[in-house]
């Protein structure tokens, strides 16, 4: 059969949070100009945040979907499920999906996001382990937990941490190994850190920070892994989360620039003429640092999105992004830890801490030299992401404030806002 | 078609940091007295000279951050209420969204151990009620533009009119509200400029419309209305003049017209001079204010004579409605329009609404609505209605003025005033007060 190619306005590619806000700022201005979803999962969007909650029971797999066939087809989207890109032709303004057929595209999002990086550990393609990424990933690793004893996790960022409380809820006996000498670095600091360690060995979890597997083989439980150190482990069921590499395959012999990530400018444009990238899968200026950077996290990803979507649409109310802060939240065993911004302290900057070991409360602020918060770090302490966020962006000199920011940065955070950008 | 919403609005120069609302926000939403909980949060200001306070509260933002980065749809706009609502039963608890929001319009609330934000109680907020310095206020006007945004616009699109002015508002709620079945007149000033009359051979509006001289609109009017009754058609007779037209050249036929009760609705755009021809001075032009013909020079400070009570002088003639009204406070205006387009069924509704001119007055094009708030809140202008029946008495009483330079200050036509001439404006403000104060009293009088 002789298959017409499809043209579209906006091809967008993935179906997640960065995909979902373009489409937002495009319908902002174009109400009209066709949209065309590609993407290579099977189900209507959802976010790889939520998952975890779909491995501990807490969501209800029907029940985490962001938007609805309804959604597509008042805004005149049409959606596209099981059609990932399997190539880009930026020169011809056409793109190759998996089932063979070529959509012609004005504009192209490339917002394709990540996938679990696996480690090239000897052995481990002998094994069968579990990843968490997708919600296929999520409704096998559901029922595997449910049967596990004995299980390991490789990697202890937030994703293994978040399966690990999991698994121990269910009853399983956990280790989580981790090579770093702390868990979580990159998101929070030693003391906060060690006060999630805690929390996790209360629970009865082991760690095994400082380790490195470097063998993987088949045994009759389901693993066994070998540190570095000659140790072996043995795992009924074994979770790789050690990261996240992005999806930009498709990009092999198109021209489109790519580092760690798809490479973007100020408005998310990538090398190519008419082709976007933003979220998980791009590389895009930070705030704190001159070089482009990784910046993958959910919150990024939408700003990212409607950065893109805006440029895309020509919305002259457009405004270049200002670069990524990193900001995360973490809720474990019903405590919550929260980070907003760098943890690397600048030259001539300051760091205050406090922490009572009585309440668990612990609170870090880390200014720079011209008295601007540029980080600020709790455990057990809340304080507005937002309006924290928002101070780092809009540079605001704290150092009148700063002793009663430190003290309450919930109120004197608010007090700002209030009179800055009500 | 988009929607606009009621919202709780806070006025920090009337709260005393009491906490009330929070103790109400509490108790209604938790069961506790316990003021962390509260939705609604107050901070007082240190520092500051005079203690003054801060909130936070959510502001159902049209594009809610916090709906975006929400990763489980547990956050969504009510299309209806315009409420973010959160559901319990599909939130994680992750907190993303208080790191979405900049307004702090989402926290978590430790007791609960979830995410809290508020959600206007139904559109019957606990705390408004429970603040006893009127600091908070529900204002519900949006309900008027969407119930009026789904009536007819009778007038043309697009717009000949300056930046930032109030008259095409007042030309299209006006017409959506009479309805088709009218005939307009709109003598020379802003309203036909801006397009009422039309362009190139075809009106400006979807009803008959003509453009009467200055000196005959009710004139002419009053004929067409009798004319159309005459032959068995209920037609609505408007015009819609300038303070020009109304108290100057045409007021006799004005009067005329209002003397012999004849059924139409006057409504007069009042923006204090010919500001259509190139800012001259009226009758009802203010004292002290720059006008192209009373100017600003070594000898000459603006208008040396005190302005016309125009719509006083309506009520001298009995009509069967008069009121003043201001489109700051669009709801006083419809109950107003409803009223007088009723009273014109059978009699002569004189309606004179506040209008200022961002042109003539000299202020940036984005304060027309401050400046018409100034001016009710300094009670420059005050909005009252009349009727027979019932007298006088204020809609929108002000028992505690700003001082008038808050009204002076915010426009540059009072920009040269001598310490002397706003002691005068402020006297004369006080002596108008007064004055429309005792035709209250006497009202009921007889
Ligand atoms: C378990 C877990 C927990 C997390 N927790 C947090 C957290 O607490 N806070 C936080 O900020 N972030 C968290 N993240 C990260 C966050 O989910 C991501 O930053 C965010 O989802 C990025 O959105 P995105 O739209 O860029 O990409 P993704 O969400 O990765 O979506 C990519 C989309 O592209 C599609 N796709 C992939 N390849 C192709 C292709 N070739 N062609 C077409 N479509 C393709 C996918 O099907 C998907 O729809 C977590 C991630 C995981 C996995
Ligand atoms: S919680 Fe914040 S982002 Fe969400 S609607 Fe309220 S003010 Fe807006
Ligand atoms: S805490 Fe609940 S409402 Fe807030 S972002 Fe997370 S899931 Fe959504």
């Amino acid at each position: 059969m002789d298959r017409a190619i499809e043209h579209t306005k906006y091809l967008i590619a993935g179906s997640s949070h960065a995909a979902l806000e373009a489409i937002n700022a495009i319908r902002m201005h174009d109400a009209e100009g066709p949209i065309t979803v590609v993407t290579r999962d099977s189900h209507l969007p959802y976010s790889p945040t939520v998952l975890p909650y779909v491995v501990s029971g807490k969501s209800a797999p029907a029940r985490i979907f962001l938007r609805d066939e309804d959604f597509f087809a008042r805004n005149k989207v049409s959606y596209r499920p099981e059609s990932g890109l399997k190539a880009l032709h930026a020169d011809r303004n056409s793109v190759e999906l998996v089932d063979g057929s070529s959509v012609v595209y004005e504009k192209l999002l490339l917002a394709t996001g990540a996938s679990p990086a696996i480690p090239p550990i000897p052995g481990i393609d002998t094994v069968s382990y579990h990843v968490l990424r997708t919600l296929d990933d999520a409704l096998k690793l559901r029922g595997a937990i449910a049967e596990s004893k004995q299980a390991v996790v490789l990697g202890a960022g937030l994703v293994g941490m978040h399966a690990a409380e999991n698994l121990v809820k269910a009853g399983a006996s956990v280790t989580i190994v981790e090579m770093s000498d702390q868990l979580t670095s990159g998101y929070f600091d030693k003391v906060a850190a060690d006060m999630i360690e805690q929390a996790f060995r209360d629970a009865g979890a082991k760690i095994m920070t400082g380790s490195r597997v470097v063998r993987l083989e088949p045994s009759p439980a389901g693993a066994k892994l070998t540190l570095e150190n000659g140790t072996t482990l043995e795992a009924d069921l074994l979770l790789v989360a050690t990261g996240v590499k992005p999806n930009m395959g498709y990009l092999n012999g198109s021209g489109v620039e790519h580092q760690q990530g798809i490479l973007v400018d100020d408005r998310m444009q990538t090398t190519a003429a008419n082709v976007w990238a933003a979220g998980d899968c791009a590389q895009a200026r930070g705030f704190f640092t001159d070089t482009k950077v990784m910046n993958a996290i959910l919150p990024d990803a939408t700003i990212q999105g409607r950065v893109a979507g805006m440029a895309m649409a020509g919305d002259p109310g457009i405004q270049d992004y200002a670069g990524g802060v990193p900001l995360n939240t973490y809720h474990f065993f019903g405590r919550h830890a929260i980070s907003v911004g760098s943890s690397k302290v600048p030259e001539g900057g300051e760091v205050v801490t406090r922490f009572d070991e009585q309440t668990g409360h612990y609170l870090k602020a880390i200014f720079g030299a011209d008295g601007c918060l540029t980080g600020i770090f709790g455990v057990n302490e809340f304080f507005d992401g937002g309006v924290m966020a928002q101070l780092i962006l809009r540079r605001t000199d704290l150092t009148p404030l700063r002793e009663r920011f430190v003290a309450n940065p919930l109120a004197v955070g608010r007090e700002i806002m209030s009179q800055t950008w009500r | 078609m988009g929607r606009a919403y009621s919202t709780i609005a806070f006025d920090p120069a009337k709260c005393d940091g009491c906490g009330d609302c929070m103790t109400a926000c509490a108790q209604a939403k938790t069961g506790t007295d316990d003021i962390a909980r509260s939705r609604i949060q107050i901070y007082g200001r240190e520092g500051a000279p005079d203690k003054t306070f801060e909130l936070a509260l959510c502001r159902q933002c049209a594009d809610p951050k916090c709906v975006t980065v929400c990763p489980a749809g547990a956050l969504n706009k009510d299309s209806t209420s315009g409420v973010i609502g959160w559901d319990a039963s599909k939130c994680v608890d992750c907190l993303l969204c208080t790191v979405g929001c900049a307004y702090a319009g989402i926290a978590l609330d430790e007791t609960a151990g979830h995410v809290s934000k508020c959600d206007t109680c139904d559109g019957n907020p606990a705390c408004v009620p429970a603040c006893p310095h009127g600091a908070l206020k529900y204002v519900t006007t949006a309900n008027i533009y969407n119930e009026v945004g789904d009536w007819e616009d009778l007038f043309a699109p697009g717009l000949a009119g300056c930046q930032g002015c109030n008259t095409e508002l007042l030309m299209r709620h006006t017409l959506r509200r009479v309805g088709p079945d009218t005939v307009l007149a709109t003598p020379p000033g802003c309203v036909p400029g801006m397009g009422s009359v039309g362009f190139n051979g075809t009106t400006g509006t979807k009803v008959p419309v003509f453009h009467p001289l200055l000196t005959n609109t009710a004139a002419m009017l009053a004929g067409i209305k009798r004319q159309y009754k005459r032959v068995g058609r209920d037609v609505q007779a408007l015009a819609i003049a300038g303070d020009g037209g109304a108290s100057d050249v045409g007021f006799q036929s004005l009067s005329g017209a209002a003397e012999r009760g004849e059924q139409m609705l006057f409504m007069v755009v009042d923006n204090e001079g010919y500001m259509n021809t190139g800012m001259q001075r009226s009758s009802c032009t203010p004292y002290g204010a720059w006008t192209s013909t009373t100017p600003v020079g070594e000898t000459s400070r603006g208008k040396t004579q005190d302005a016309k009570n125009l719509p006083l002088i309506m009520v001298n003639h009995r009509c069967a409605y008069v009121a003043t009204a201001s489109t700051a406070y669009m709801e006083d205006l419809y109950e107003k329009l409803d009223k007088a387009i009723a009273a014109s069924k059978t009699g002569f509704a004189y309606l004179h609404v506040y209008s200022p001119c961002t042109t003539g007055w000299r202020f940036p094009s984005n304060l027309n609505m401050e400046v018409a708030r100034k001016a009710v809140e300094t009670n420059f202008v005050m909005l009252w209605e009349y009727t027979p029946q019932d007298g006088l008495h204020f809609t929108k009483p002000v028992d505690d003025p700003l001082p008038v330079t808050d009204y002076l200050k915010a426009m540059g036509r009072f920009r040269h005033l001598s310490s002397e001439q706003v002691e005068h404006i402020q006297k004369k403000v006080v002596e108008n007060q007064k004055f429309v104060e005792r035709m209250t009293e006497h009202a009921h009088v007889g």
